[in-house]
């Protein structure tokens, strides 16, 4: 299962050939924009179907290798960990229904950088619970032992929930998460570019609102120079944040409408920062249900949702849009008929959904509208922007979608663990390819090359330049 | 989770007990070109939950370090990593510090788990400015990559260089920060427990994927932080990775027989080692642990000559030369063999700790020499019987505080 690499040999070629050109359809190659893909790595999460038979560990690490090398096999772009830093809960208790407990990202990719190639390793990780200088090791320590492979998913929380961990508490405002989110990432760059070109340390200095830190940093320059940089958030700070500074976005925004929208306003953000469209890439993530007929998929995806959203998690899903305790809701009865209570600590540790009241409003006029019950509303409201067909439908889809700007990519998110992108790769990445619209071989080693990302140049101080 | 028994080991030839003694022209060489050790990644579950190991036999436990300062390859340490393996020793170390180049040492570790099988894998971890939640967490994620070979060498910055690099907090005393090690240490062990092993049940007809009530809270408050929990990562393979700490001067000692599992010492003799581990071993019930379940490994500076040369005066057989950095043998592999044969079987030490001068050519000798001649005379192990590192250590997996607690 693992290929071992002997001490002195070179590096193997990579593991993938260049497929052999398959027949054309009738669009030529070249007539669509190239797409990026990653696979999201289910850990915490209420979308996994667990009760699958076929559902294996979020936690040994045979699973990360297999879908690590299911998406090296398919040759995506990277890798995706999320992160959460405290158990979720509801109604003042530890949540129970969904799949939870992971290991650390960082530590589970430089494994993963042992049993892959090429593959982009992203870890998600909170700008207001880490301090630059230890995170920046930790990430150039991973680009370094990746051959330039590693990402960092940058995400904020200010919440005093999950400071409850942290020896800083959860003392940080709302409105300054952002700020020190940017100031860290800037620091961490000005980390990254501090040795010198010839490979000795120079002194560092960043003197600012959040961190006030010197000294010399201990790692030479990594192979990618910085890390690539993600970004996941969606207020109008979130998307200042990514426009200004962050290589890919990663986003809900996942319709057709909606996803062209968000597009048109990052990407109309960039040359307030003096960048292109080019040097940001947008990402949904997204599900994708693969059948043999359209019919089929359809059929599938609609079971999945129903073991997704099982009775216990329809409830959960309306007490968390209404704030309150349903307990003596039935499932498959109606919504209840009050306004929800706004302000409510049902729910802690869980990124929050926007204004109650609205999202309540949301619910009743699908429920109106379709005629459903507490769990097929929650079913409908819950669920994401899927690719639901035969392989040949979802490679068309989602080919559309970025010829028509609204994504660059696609983060996917399978619903079972490890073996959920087994069928994407196998089906509908040859069909991508052969449409032009996906790489049939890694054009270099590092994630910024296949991003299309250039390296960032050393910065060069005055006596650099001299010598 | 589905169940799994940990994996048996791997077919090898019995210990060789020779009472002959070695005398060879050439220091026995076990092919340093051995095959490839075959793919690690195989089973995918922890050790079954069991817990008491049964008493075992005594027997010699070796260590050693794979530091290469300033080296930013894998290629750099992969192979140092592989003698250590191949070697069937305990467990090797990588040192670390924010203030000397070199990268994360965890890091390494995770990069080198699924190119290694069996030996453990040991970072220093510093706790001064680090966040003992995430901490924790990254050495639990070290023990599940590794399935269970994970430890822990907990390290201190009191420099006012490093606390410059975090801005946080003004330098500290090593007292303090060995006291606060103590206490991360302990909110550690907490944390891991945090997750009862069978706290994720999948129960279909209930909706519910963890026993909520197999889940608790560390709620530990300590001088300087304090963590609520549980962790997000559960409990390890190992329960508890396990724990090294270095004991020379008094405050890291006071620090290492009340947290550790394995303690190292710096001597240079084999009287001053024994008079060493009775002491350790007699502060460490006081502190209200059971001795036996501490290792104390004797740590040196290796300097390996290649065949037989004899040990130079004052470098081996006496006993290595006390330096400023410590003891430090230099001389032949066969010497070193005679003279950690000698120290174990006094009953002065359960092992050492050896840390190679020139690593790629030390630590080559030292498993192809020394290593193979103490299995040659079955003073050493020929296959390890276990697969974690607490398993090479003869140490019992941790039964869970938050049960012992409400137990009592
Ligand atoms: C697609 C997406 C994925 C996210 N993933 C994580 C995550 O893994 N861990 C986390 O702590 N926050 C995550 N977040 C939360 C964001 O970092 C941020 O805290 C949140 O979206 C609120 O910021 P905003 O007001 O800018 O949207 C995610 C957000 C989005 C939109």
């Amino acid at each position: 299962m693992s290929h071992q690499r002997l001490p002195q040999q070179p590096r193997p070629a990579p593991p993938q050939q260049p497929r052999p050109a398959p027949p054309r359809r009738s669009q030529p190659p070249g007539t669509h924009r190239p797409l990026h893909l990653a696979a999201h790595f289910p850990g915490v999460n209420s979308t996994t179907v667990w009760s699958d038979p076929r559902s294996g560990s979020q936690i040994a690490f045979d699973s990360f290798v297999h879908l690590a090398r299911t998406a090296e096999r398919g040759l995506f772009d990277f890798f995706f960990l999320a992160e959460g830093l405290r158990l979720r809960e509801h109604k003042g208790r530890i949540h129970d229904l969904d799949v939870v407990g992971r290991p650390e990202s960082l530590a589970v990719l430089n494994a993963v950088a042992a049993v892959t190639e090429r593959l982009g390793l992203a870890a998600t990780v909170n700008s207001t619970f880490n301090e630059p200088y230890e995170l920046a090791r930790r990430l150039a320590s991973l680009d370094h032992l990746s051959d330039g492979r590693a990402a960092w998913n940058v995400v904020t929380s200010s919440d005093a929930f999950t400071g409850e961990n942290f020896r800083r508490g959860g003392y940080l405002d709302r409105a300054e998460r952002y700020t020190r989110a940017a100031e860290f990432v800037a620091t961490a760059r000005e980390l990254w570019d501090s040795w010198s070109p010839d490979g000795t340390p120079r002194p560092f200095a960043h003197h600012g609102r959040h961190f006030s830190i010197e000294g010399e940093f201990t790692l030479p320059r990594s192979p990618q120079g910085h890390p690539v940089v993600i970004q996941a958030g969606d207020s109008a700070e979130g998307r200042d944040f990514a426009a200004s500074t962050a290589d890919v976005i990663f986003t809900r925004h996942g319709t057709l409408a909606a996803g062209q929208e968000f597009y048109a306003d990052v990407k109309g953000r960039l040359p307030g920062y003096g960048r292109t469209a080019d040097d940001l890439k947008i990402m949904p993530g997204v599900t994708v249900v693969v059948g043999d007929t359209d019919a089929e998929a359809q059929e599938k995806a609609t079971e999945i949702r129903r073991l997704q959203v099982s009775p216990q998690n329809a409830l959960l899903a309306a007490e968390q849009v209404w704030g309150t305790d349903l307990s003596g809701f039935d499932p498959d009865g109606p919504l209840p008929a009050f306004d929800p209570v706004v302000d409510s600590d049902v729910v802690q540790g869980r990124v929050r959904q926007g204004d109650p009241r609205a999202l309540a409003e949301k619910w009743r006029g699908l429920a109106r509208a379709k005629n459903l019950s507490l769990r097929e509303t929650a079913i409908e409201a819950t669920g994401r922007q899927s690719f639901i067909g035969s392989a040949a439908t979802v490679a068309e889809a989602m080919s559309h979608f970025v010829d028509s700007r609204a994504a660059d990519g696609f983060i996917l998110v399978p619903h079972l663990t490890p073996g959920g992108l087994d069928e994407f790769v196998d089906q509908v990445v040859p069909l991508l390819q052969e449409r032009g619209a996906f790489r049939t071989a890694y054009t270099g080693p590092t994630l910024r090359d296949h991003l299309g990302l250039s390296h960032p140049a050393t910065r060069q101080t005055p006596k650099d330049a001299a010598a | 989770m589905p169940d799994s028994t940990p994996t048996p080991p791997a077919p090898q030839t019995p210990p060789a007990v020779s009472s002959t003694p070695p005398a060879p022209s050439t220091s026995p060489v076990v092919s340093s070109t051995a095959p490839a050790p075959t793919p690690p990644i195989a089973s995918s579950t922890p050790p079954a939950p069991t817990s008491p190991v049964p008493p075992t036999p005594r027997r010699l436990h070796l260590a050693a370090a794979i530091d290469v300062p300033g080296a930013t390859r894998v290629a750099d340490f992969l192979p140092l990593a592989r003698f250590a393996d191949e070697g069937l020793l305990d467990f090797l170390t990588l040192g670390d510090s924010f203030a000397a180049p070199g990268l994360d040492a965890l890091s390494v570790l995770a990069r080198l788990a699924p190119e290694t099988r069996r030996v453990g894998l040991v970072p220093t971890v510093t706790t001064t400015h680090t966040e003992p939640f995430h901490v924790q967490a990254q050495l639990a994620t070290l023990d599940w990559v590794s399935r269970g070979r994970a430890g822990w060498r907990p390290g201190v910055s009191t420099s006012e260089n490093e606390a410059r690099l975090f801005g946080r907090r003004a330098a500290v005393t090593a007292r303090e920060a060995w006291r606060e090690a103590g206490e991360v240490v302990e909110a550690a062990r907490l944390l891991w427990d945090s997750w009862e092993d069978d706290a994720e049940i999948r129960d279909i007809p209930s909706g519910r994927f963890v026993d909520r009530d197999k889940l608790h809270y560390a709620d530990y408050a300590g001088t300087t932080f304090s963590v609520r929990g549980p962790s997000i990562v559960p409990r390890p393979p190992q329960g508890h990775p396990v724990i090294v700490a270095d004991a020379d001067d008094p405050v890291r000692r006071d620090f290492a027989v009340r947290h550790a599992d394995v303690l190292l010492v710096e001597t240079s003799s084999r009287e001053q080692a024994a008079a060493f581990s009775a002491e350790v071993r007699a502060e460490a019930a006081r502190a209200g642990r059971e001795p036996a379940d501490l290792r104390v490994l004797a740590s040196l500076t290796v300097e390996l000559s290649g065949g037989e040369q004899a040990a130079e005066p004052g470098h081996g057989g006496g006993g290595p030369r006390p330096t400023a950095h410590g003891p430090h043998y230099r001389g032949g592999p066969v010497d070193l063999a005679e003279l950690i044969g000698d120290w174990y079987a006094a009953g002065a030490v359960d092992g050492f700790h050896l840390r190679p001068a020139e690593p790629g050519r030390d630590l080559e000798r030292l498993v192809n020499g020394t290593a193979a001649l103490l299995q040659h005379r079955g003073v050493f192990r020929a296959f390890h019987p276990g697969s974690t590192l607490r398993e090479h250590l003869g140490l019992a997996r941790p039964a869970n505080l938050h049960l012992t607690a409400s137990a009592t």
